[in-house]
């Protein structure tokens, strides 16, 4: 990859608000091919809002989203997903009464590849095995655990076979072990060439997962850049983490 | 799809259904199987919105009636033969669910059922004071209609076994779309809505669609119906209790199975028919419909097939 290649993803002075309420203000960053990107920031500070922009469930009132060059802004969510982007959810949302495997094979069907239903099957299949679901992939979603509806999540994501992976708190609720499983996961899914924007509260694991980051701060971007550098940034420090030892902790990560 | 066992299953249901009344000539059996097509048709197109695509439509009805008006008016009024008539009616009252679906759909859960309603009421009120359908007092045809099939009586025949090729076609119809792709898009948006838009199912266009198609076999059904009777009116043609009655059917069999649905249709028809008969329960036949549906959403949600598939999964196997 060239210093120069076009983003995958670019975020041209984005904005929204809801009535009073300023989510996210005149944010521009760019995701570069094949990197991991953690998004961080406070409780509030508009990371799942910029999901929803980026995947479009709401389009913005400002600004303009380019993915893969194309310009997405305004597309509703099955386009933006055809164009292979997929994402998971922080409240996951499970089609409950339909299997693990059928799950993930309406990511296949219908996300970037638009494959017939047998071919679907087979992506299922593998993106259930990936994600460590395989034993329980004639369960139905709702019979699953948390852990278990979060490993549905990537593995659905997975399957819709996309260029650009969502990952909106898989960590979190999760016991360490998991913890420790899912962040070879999600190495595994970069090194198979899939580019990640995540959002995470567990900061050991986004600090070690991440190439870069981006902190938002009530709906602006703080800082941007690789984890030892925003780790050490002081406004970063004194906005977002505030205690010493926490920035300490992390400064031993780093 | 052919060699699953339960393409055989449809055609054997098919064919006795042809070949029972046929046998000996039983035009009492044959007159309580017609609405038993009727009730299978309405309720397996239904089972499309609701059980698959979880949208509760109270107005499938419209399509029934408003196939019936457009069939029996060009046999009235234009001296179409029936073939013809049937189609359009089809095509015509599909058509106009696609342009009602785009409109509605974008309501969601009691919204939408509400405005469903208020299209029944809509299209009701329209055809009592549509001159050219004879207002609310309807359509009567002359029996000479039936004599290019060689009179009443085996016209009667005819419409039955037609009758029983469009409870088939609404069969495969929602046995087809349960294991196509469209299918599994449409159960996406039946447990969530927004979850399927985000894997990519195009929500808009799926719900549209599945609308258009839900009323095309209906409207013929009704269209056959009606030429049957050789008279239409408004309140026959638009009774919401049929609608209700549909969707009782779909919860006592358990909607989204296309077994369950039709196996409720069936059963539904049976015990209305006793009921009506009765001399006990003759009034009574809504309140028990009412009291069936209530005992159904407290101790069987998934209804009659959620019971066959707990108690024998095998069944699951085979019976979609």
């Amino acid at each position: 990859m060239t210093a120069n290649a076009a983003p995958l993803l670019r975020l041209d002075h984005v904005g929204k608000r809801f009535g009073g309420l300023q989510a996210v203000h005149n944010l521009s960053f760019d995701i570069n091919e094949g990197e991991i990107l953690g998004l961080i920031g406070p409780n509030g500070a508009g990371k799942s809002t910029l999901f929803n922009l980026i995947n479009g469930v709401f389009p913005p009132n400002d600004g303009r989203i380019f993915f893969s060059g194309i310009d997405i802004t305004g597309q509703p969510p099955y386009q933006v997903a055809r164009h292979g982007l997929a994402r998971t959810h922080q409240i996951v949302q499970p089609l409950t009464n339909m299997t693990v495997l059928a799950n993930c094979t309406v990511g296949a069907c219908f996300g970037r590849e638009n494959l017939p239903l047998h071919r679907a099957r087979q992506i299922a299949l593998e993106a259930v095995k990936i994600a460590g679901l395989d034993d329980r992939r004639e369960m139905l979603a709702l019979q699953l655990t948390i852990a278990g509806k979060k490993r549905l999540e990537l593995a659905r994501a997975l399957a819709a076979r996309p260029k650009l992976l969502l990952l909106d708190e898989v960590l979190a609720g999760l016991n360490p072990t998991e913890v420790e499983h899912m962040i070879g996961v999600i190495r595994r899914i970069r090194d198979s060439g899939v580019t990640i924007l995540m959002i995470e509260h567990l900061m050991q694991a986004i600090m070690s997962l991440s190439d870069r980051v981006v902190v938002l701060n009530f709906g602006e971007k703080l800082a941007e850049g690789r984890p030892a550098e925003v780790a050490t940034h002081p406004q970063v420090i004194e906005a977002y983490l505030g205690d010493p030892k926490l920035a300490a902790e992390l400064e031993g990560h780093a | 799809m052919v060699r699953r066992p339960f393409f055989w299953i449809i055609a054997l249901v098919i064919a006795v259904f042809a070949a029972l009344p046929a046998i000996g000539n039983n035009v009492e059996m044959r007159e309580s199987l017609v609405l038993a097509c009727v009730y299978i048709t309405l309720a397996s197109n239904l089972n499309l919105m609701l059980g698959y695509a979880g949208y509760i439509n109270f107005g499938s009805i419209v399509f029934f009636g408003l196939g019936g008006y457009i069939c029996v008016w060009l046999v009235y009024a234009h001296n179409w033969p029936l073939l013809p008539s049937l189609l359009a009616a089809g095509f015509g009252v599909s058509a106009l669910a696609l342009i009602f679906g785009l409109g509605i759909l974008r309501l969601r859960g009691h919204f939408f059922a509400l405005a469903t309603i208020g299209i029944v009421e809509g299209v009701q009120a329209f055809a009592e004071n549509f001159s050219p359908w004879g207002g609310s007092s309807g359509i009567y045809i002359s029996p000479a209609v039936f004599k290019p099939f060689g009179g009443a009586a085996e016209a009667l025949w005819v419409i039955y076994f037609a009758m029983v090729a469009v409870m088939g076609a609404s069969l495969y119809l929602s046995y087809g779309i349960k294991s196509s792709k469209f299918g599994l898009g449409l159960l996406a948006i039946g447990q969530n809505e927004d979850a399927a838009a985000i894997l990519g199912v195009p929500t808009p266009f799926y719900k549209a669609l599945v609308y258009c198609i839900s009323a095309f076999l209906p409207a013929i059904t009704g269209g056959l119906y009606f030429f049957k009777s050789a008279f239409i009116q408004p309140s026959d043609a638009f009774d919401l209790t049929l609608s209700t009655e549909a969707i009782v059917i779909c919860m006592l069999g358990g909607q989204g199975t296309v077994t369950g649905v039709a196996l409720g249709a069936f059963l539904y028809e049976e015990l209305r028919g006793y009921l009506l008969t009765s001399p006990t329960f003759a009034d009574f036949q809504l309140t028990i419909a009412g009291v069936l549906l209530l005992i159904i959403v407290l101790f069987f949600p998934s209804g009659l097939m959620g019971f066959i598939y707990s108690r024998f999964p095998r069944t699951q196997k085979v019976l979609e």
